[in-house]
């Protein structure tokens, strides 16, 4: 690996210098004093940060929202940027023997300890509630488990998601694989081919569902013009109106077509990114000695970029697990049968306050994860065993 | 080829297409279609387009004309002044409170994009070019911590904003009422976008040569100062594809911002103001429409001025959670 750095050559390594003062140190204080460093420098920077921001904040509170925001630019920059420096500052005024032990967590300590308030703690505290009650505190075993796996609207959520999980990365990796493909062989016009397909990339998922509900716009017959894109076209044909939206099981298909839609750009982005590291010799040499164009597809282009397919089908993996925005937006999850995992969490979590069985949903999901997470490690050890 | 998500190096593969090897001779025979792969091609353009289109065309439309036929019918009139309103986009600004939530979506997105930087960047260097024990397993865990999906956090940081948290009586974080403000929107933003900027700058970061920070040790460099006058200068495009990630990120967020800010008019964000005017007046399409769009126009600009940006920091957050 290119990226150690041998040990900074201003660090005296066993130099007569230190030689004096190791006599003078005590066994044990090593042992305690340079953790106790560490962990204090690792902690301190957040802290400040923190007070630091509440502090500006609680004395702003009545204070218009743009001093505000400048503000916490200032502060959230500038006065991180200070608390680092003086953390270092401090560090140089250690005993020397002590310094470079210290220095990494001062840099590394702040983000750390971020992550594990907010991230690690957060995670091993709802494994804890979700085997609680309402409040998330009187201890109920499995009850809440026992409702995920039997309540009716649950069940229909865990086959939903599977059906999200399925059809959604196939779909869109599919199509930005094909379009990929086909716009790798435009001769003009590629770039702004594939700016509009990514384009909807940028948008929130609230804003897609809102522009979906506009073309699955249904009024009854006789209750008006149908303004519904695809209604307007059954109408303009002579048939009858379909309530897209409301007609179960299809409507699920309905609304991961507004995901997919969203998702073919980044599939096609990095697909293309990897068909164009296909070398130009392999392609024609299978041309030359007969290959069909579909063969030369199959039997070249998309073993070669396979690795990646896994990638961006993982990526839209998890994205479906977690596919909450557009279901809740469109609403009426209950009566249309459209729940997913995601959005039954926040269901009971947030809307209902049941702490307990949120928390018990929001680990399926974590569990769902898991074999993700050691795959995204084990392909970063080998990345870097390459490096 | 590399696995991805194929990480920012310092050189640069540009996965828009645009810094392809130009074409060489013979290259169009192997390469290249015709009419069908352009015809195709358009087909699908055009279908893409069609959803986002609708909501342009219908944002400017009246009301009375959007309520009684298709938005479609209106591209025959392109010209009749009759057809077009700027009204829309008042009312919605205006009476349906997208001024003030636009302004919220700036208050809470800035600040939520520039902190974990500034953390982020000291942590990357650290893991790049910095000699500890432990080094490698904690990078290994920020990887792990990729995919965690925030619902995991959600009710735990809930609970730390509106009640602290003690272990045995000792309050180790104490009540603050963080719940509702910017401070814990913030903050939790920061946290969770923390492991893609550790991971997406410690892979640029680790892969700026050696040789250039060696010689600045020779120099008599200390960490701190390497870090400030040397690696932030040069790490300029994996800050900036993160940044622009991150922003678009919190920008289109509805989930963090719904449970910790709420749906309170004054202190809404863009994407709840859409959400819950979808739940009160979700026939009223003259209005939904240009909401919707108000809610889209800085994202597509950001999108359309900084797409190779954006494009790296999206393809590198491809393992994100």
């Amino acid at each position: 690996m290119t990226t150690t750095v041998e040990k900074p050559p201003a660090e005296p390594e066993p130099s007569p210098k230190p030689l004096r003062v190791a006599e003078r140190e005590h066994p044990l204080t090593r042992v305690v004093a340079v953790p106790l460093m560490r962990i204090v420098s690792a902690v301190v920077i957040p802290i400040a940060g923190f007070v630091l921001l509440y502090l500006t904040f609680d004395a702003m509170r009545d204070f218009d929202r743009f001093v505000l925001v400048g503000a916490a630019i200032v502060v959230g920059v500038g006065g991180i940027f200070l608390l680092y420096w003086a953390a270092n500052w401090t560090v140089d005024v250690l005993p020397e023997r002590y310094r470079e032990d210290v220095r990494p967590y001062v840099f590394v300590g702040p983000a750390l300890v971020i992550l594990a308030v907010f991230l690690i703690y957060p995670v091993i505290n709802t494994i804890i509630i979700s085997f609680g009650d309402r409040q998330g505190d009187g201890f109920v075993g499995l009850d809440n488990y026992e409702f995920v796996f039997t309540d009716e609207s649950m069940r229909r959520s865990i086959r939903n998601t599977f059906g999200w999980i399925l059809i959604v990365p196939v779909v869109a990796t599919s199509i930005g694989l094909a379009f990929a493909t086909l716009a790798d062989r435009l001769r003009r016009g590629e770039a702004v081919a594939k700016s509009l397909i990514f384009l909807p990339m940028a948008i929130s998922f609230v804003g897609a569902a809102v522009t979906w509900r506009l073309i699955y716009s249904f009024r009854p017959e006789g209750f008006g013009t149908q303004i519904g894109l695809l209604n307007g076209i059954k109408q303009g044909l002579g048939m009858s109106p379909t309530p897209w939206l409301q007609e179960t099981p299809w409507n699920n298909l309905m609304l991961m077509v507004i995901m997919i839609w969203m998702q073919v750009g980044f599939a096609m982005v990095v697909l293309s990114a990897a068909i164009k590291s296909i070398p130009d010799e392999i392609i024609e040499a299978a041309r030359i000695d007969g290959a069909s164009e579909l063969q030369v597809f199959r039997r070249i282009v998309v073993p070669s970029i396979a690795p990646t397919i896994a990638v961006v089908a993982t990526y839209m993996i998890i994205n479906a697990m977690k596919v909450f925005d557009i279901v809740f937006v469109i609403g009426g999850a209950e009566t249309n049968e459209t729940e997913v995992i995601a959005e039954r969490m926040i269901r009971w979590f947030f809307l209902s306050n049941h702490d307990g069985r949120g928390a018990a949903i929001a680990v399926i999901l974590f569990v769902a994860v898991i074999p993700v997470m050691f795959w995204n490690v084990r392909r970063f050890r080998e990345q870097e065993a390459i490096r | 080829m590399s696995t991805a998500p194929p990480p920012i190096r310092p050189v640069d593969v540009d996965v828009a297409g645009q810094r392809e090897a130009p074409p060489r001779a013979g290259d169009e025979d192997v390469r290249k279609g015709g009419w069908l792969v352009r015809i195709t091609v358009i087909v699908i353009v055009v279908l893409w387009m069609v959803p986002t289109l609708g909501v342009l065309v219908t944002s400017f439309r009246r009301e009375a004309v959007v309520d009684t036929s298709g938005w479609w019918e209106a591209l025959a009139h392109l010209f009749d002044s009759s057809e077009w309103t700027l009204e829309n986009y008042r009312l919605a600004l205006d009476t349906g409170g997208f001024e003030n939530a636009f302004l919220n979506s700036l208050a809470v997105t800035i600040p939520a994009t520039v902190i974990p930087i500034a953390i982020a960047a000291f942590a990357a260097y650290a893991f790049s070019w910095m000699d500890f024990r432990g080094r490698y397993v904690m990078f290994v865990a920020v990887v792990g911590l990729l995919v965690v999906p925030l619902q995991m956090a959600l009710i735990p940081i809930l609970r730390l904003y509106t009640g602290g948290a003690s272990i045995g009586g000792a309050t180790i974080f104490p009540d603050l009422d963080l719940n509702g403000t910017y401070l814990g929107i913030w903050l939790a933003h920061t946290a969770f976008g923390l492991p893609l900027a550790v991971y997406l700058l410690r892979n640029y970061i680790g892969a700026l040569p050696s040789s250039i920070i060696e010689s600045a040790r020779i120099d008599g460099a200390d960490h701190f100062t390497i870090f400030w006058r040397l690696i932030v200068p040069l790490s300029v495009p994996a800050l900036a594809a993160f940044a622009i990630f991150q922003f678009l990120w919190v920008w289109n967020d509805l989930l963090v911002a719904y449970i910790f800010l709420g749906g309170g008019r004054e202190t809404r964000v863009l994407t709840i103001a859409l959400q819950s005017l979808v739940g009160s007046r979700g026939e009223n399409w003259h209005l939904l429409t240009s909401a919707a769009f108000i809610s889209m126009a800085l994202p597509l600009v950001v999108f359309f001025s900084l797409q190779r940006y954006f494009v790296r920091g999206l393809t590198a957050g491809a393992v994100k959670g």
